[in-house]
């Protein structure tokens, strides 16, 4: 098997540095080499990252991957510790206040004034942007519309549900009409129903020309809405591409799934590997690589094995994520 | 309050009307209780205590208790207004609610918040010690008009705790510091820091600390100018320590501020 890490990064940057200095006009996120430390940790590996104008662009990793601080840096209010790093063509450490006034940020946390109503909140975020009232106010009105929040414009914040906030701070994100709107796990914790209203909101932001940088770590969301993205692992990216083309290259067309009765799984492992271009052991169900699932699963029978259940799929960025790093993305 | 010095950058003005906001929401219960207090405490102790001490005669400035103590707790308000105003709000908006991380993903930068949230404290002070001072006048502890420069003396105190307690708010990890810092500053120096008696009437040994400590010059300026009796050179001391207190205050907290923050 090819060692995937190899395949992509190292050469490939390698290459493009020796003619490529800085940022192109329209790339809105330019690092070559993006460190972050913490103390003796190192959070974020050397990275190399292009964002272009118009698009979406995702972070897609486990837990302590790295996407936040990355995110934190772009965002232009954490110093890098090593590496260059340009934003919307400018040097956040010189130019900090210059990008963010650009920017629109959604934390993974929120940090909304809890003690103010959901008016108030976009009203005085707004202020640090240093725009004048009457703007702010006829601003906030249209935003708080977008995101369906006009009944509760007066109410206090702390008794809204989660998805309430997520929707507020998303809306407090746009009260400047940033260029660029930096997404860390927008939909995180919450229902399927407030996702998809989510994602719609996202789309529309993206056809009116606003560029979306996200993180997540559900699959179906970089599917959904990047047109390009990143599998980041223990602060290095392991692949970069479309979702199409990262499992056009990293995985077969579908992919079957075998269960047997718990502790089997590994057993049969061995004598099913001539089935499929790749199997991938999990602790409660075998995964075989083939471009044709049918065919696997009816050998398979043809075998005398009776797996619990068998499932064939289209390969998804889970699968992607499994043959990069070894390991699942949601554990 | 006056219209900010134009050269105010406006992150810093964005930062103080955030915090009128979050006070607008709670302005009824704290004027009524900066009323209150001073009230209370001058009748119970000036009057009451006061007809005490005056009849033993130990007080050597030769004034009415009430007189002697009006100023004194004057400054000590403004210290404890500044204390308050410093602790839960700061340790709120950087650790529990995180709105500081809010506002610094805007143009805003680490000085800017440091500097707005201290001119909300101004504000805080000149208000609430405006209307302490009132109060005194009612109870004809005032000399006027040269006592009204008792309240910029007393705001400058407030300011002296103000920026410094900002930077030990940011410092400390849990709202444990802060008991720590009133059992072992704020109420101390409210007991001993001549607000309720001259420092020259405790032990030998403790006079020096009582001396050193903030609240003592905070009182020895606020007093000299509400009883008319300002001895310059010392009136110099004040201010320099004070001024001094300020200006380190700031440079710590904007430090610690950023510690805690750009990371
Ligand atoms: N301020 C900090 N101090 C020390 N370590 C930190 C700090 N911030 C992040 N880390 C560490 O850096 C690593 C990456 O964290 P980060 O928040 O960037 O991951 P993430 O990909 O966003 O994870 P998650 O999906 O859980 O949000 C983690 O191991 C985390 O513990
Ligand atoms: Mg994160």
């Amino acid at each position: 098997m090819i060692e995937p890490a190899s395949l992509t990064q190292d050469a490939a940057v390698d290459n493009r540095d020796a003619f490529e200095v800085g940022p192109g006009v329209e790339e809105l996120v330019w690092a070559r080499g993006l460190r972050k430390t913490f103390g003796d940790f190192t959070a974020v590996d050397g990275i190399d990252i292009s964002v272009r104008r118009g698009e979406a662009f995702g972070f897609l990793g486990p837990n302590g991957a790295g996407k936040s601080s990355t995110m934190r840096m772009i965002g232009a209010v954490s110093p890098a510790t090593e590496g260059r790093l340009r934003i919307l063509g400018r040097d956040p450490v010189t130019d900090g206040p210059a990008i963010r006034a650009r920017l629109g940020v959604v934390p993974q946390t929120d940090n909304l004034d809890q003690e103010l109503t959901v008016r108030e909140n976009l009203l005085i975020y707004g202020r640090y942007f240093g725009i004048p009232r009457a703007q702010i106010r006829a601003r906030a009105a249209e935003l708080l519309d977008f995101v369906q929040l006009t009944e509760r414009a007066d109410d206090l914040v702390e008794p809204l549900s989660g998805g309430m906030k997520r929707r507020l701070t998303i809306a407090r994100s746009l009260i400047n009409e940033p260029e660029m709107l930096l997404l860390d796990e927008p939909t995180t914790g919450l229902d399927p129903q407030a996702r998809h209203a989510l994602w719609d909101r996202l789309f529309r932001l993206k056809q009116r020309g606003v560029t979306l940088v996200l993180t997540t770590h559900y699959m179906d969301e970089a599917e959904q809405l990047c047109d390009r993205l990143v599998v980041m692992d223990k602060g290095r990216i392991a692949a970069e591409g479309s979702p199409a083309e990262l499992i056009g290259t990293y995985s077969t067309r579908e992919v079957l799934e075998l269960r047997f009765p718990a502790g089997e799984n590994e057993a049969h492992a061995g004598g099913l590997a001539d089935l499929a271009d790749r199997i991938e052991v999990l602790p409660d169900r075998l995964l075989l690589y083939t471009d044709d699932g049918d065919a696997a699963a009816t050998a398979v029978v043809e075998r005398g094995l009776h797996p619990a259940s068998v499932l064939v799929r289209r390969s998804s960025l889970e699968d992607v994520f499994l043959r990069l790093t070894g390991r699942s993305l949601v554990d | 309050m006056a219209a900010p010095a134009p050269a105010l950058p406006r992150g810093s003005q964005a930062v103080f009307e955030g915090k009128m906001l979050n006070y607008k929401g709670n302005w009824k219960g704290s004027v009524v209780s900066s009323v209150l207090e001073p009230v209370l405490f001058l009748a119970a102790m000036g009057i009451s205590l006061g007809t005490l001490v005056d009849q033993g005669g130990r007080l050597n400035q030769g004034v009415d208790y009430l007189v002697f103590l009006a100023p004194g707790l004057l400054a000590a308000t403004a210290m404890q207004t500044a204390t308050f105003e410093s602790t839960y709000p700061i340790m709120g908006a950087l650790k529990w609610h995180k709105t500081f991380e809010g506002i610094l993903s805007t143009p805003v930068k680490v000085r800017d918040l440091v500097t707005g949230h201290l001119l909300f404290i101004l504000f805080r002070l000149v208000t609430t010690l405006a209307v302490f001072l009132a109060v005194m006048g009612a109870f004809g502890a005032l000399e006027l008009p040269l006592g009204l420069l008792a309240l910029p003396a007393a705001v400058l105190t407030g300011l002296a705790f103000a920026a410094p307690v900002a930077a030990f708010a940011a410092w400390v990890q849990n709202d444990a510091g802060f008991a720590a810092l009133l059992r072992f500053g704020i109420v101390p120096m409210f007991l001993f820091s001549g607000t309720f008696f001259p420092v020259d009437q405790l032990p030998g040994v403790l006079q020096p600390v009582a001396y050193a400590t903030p609240l003592w010059h905070g009182v020895s300026l606020t007093r000299g100018l509400a009883l008319g009796d300002l001895d310059g050179s010392v009136a110099l001391i004040n201010v320099t320590c004070l001024v001094a207190l300020v200006g380190l205050g700031v440079w710590l907290a904007r430090r610690q501020f950023a510690q805690r923050l750009v990371i």
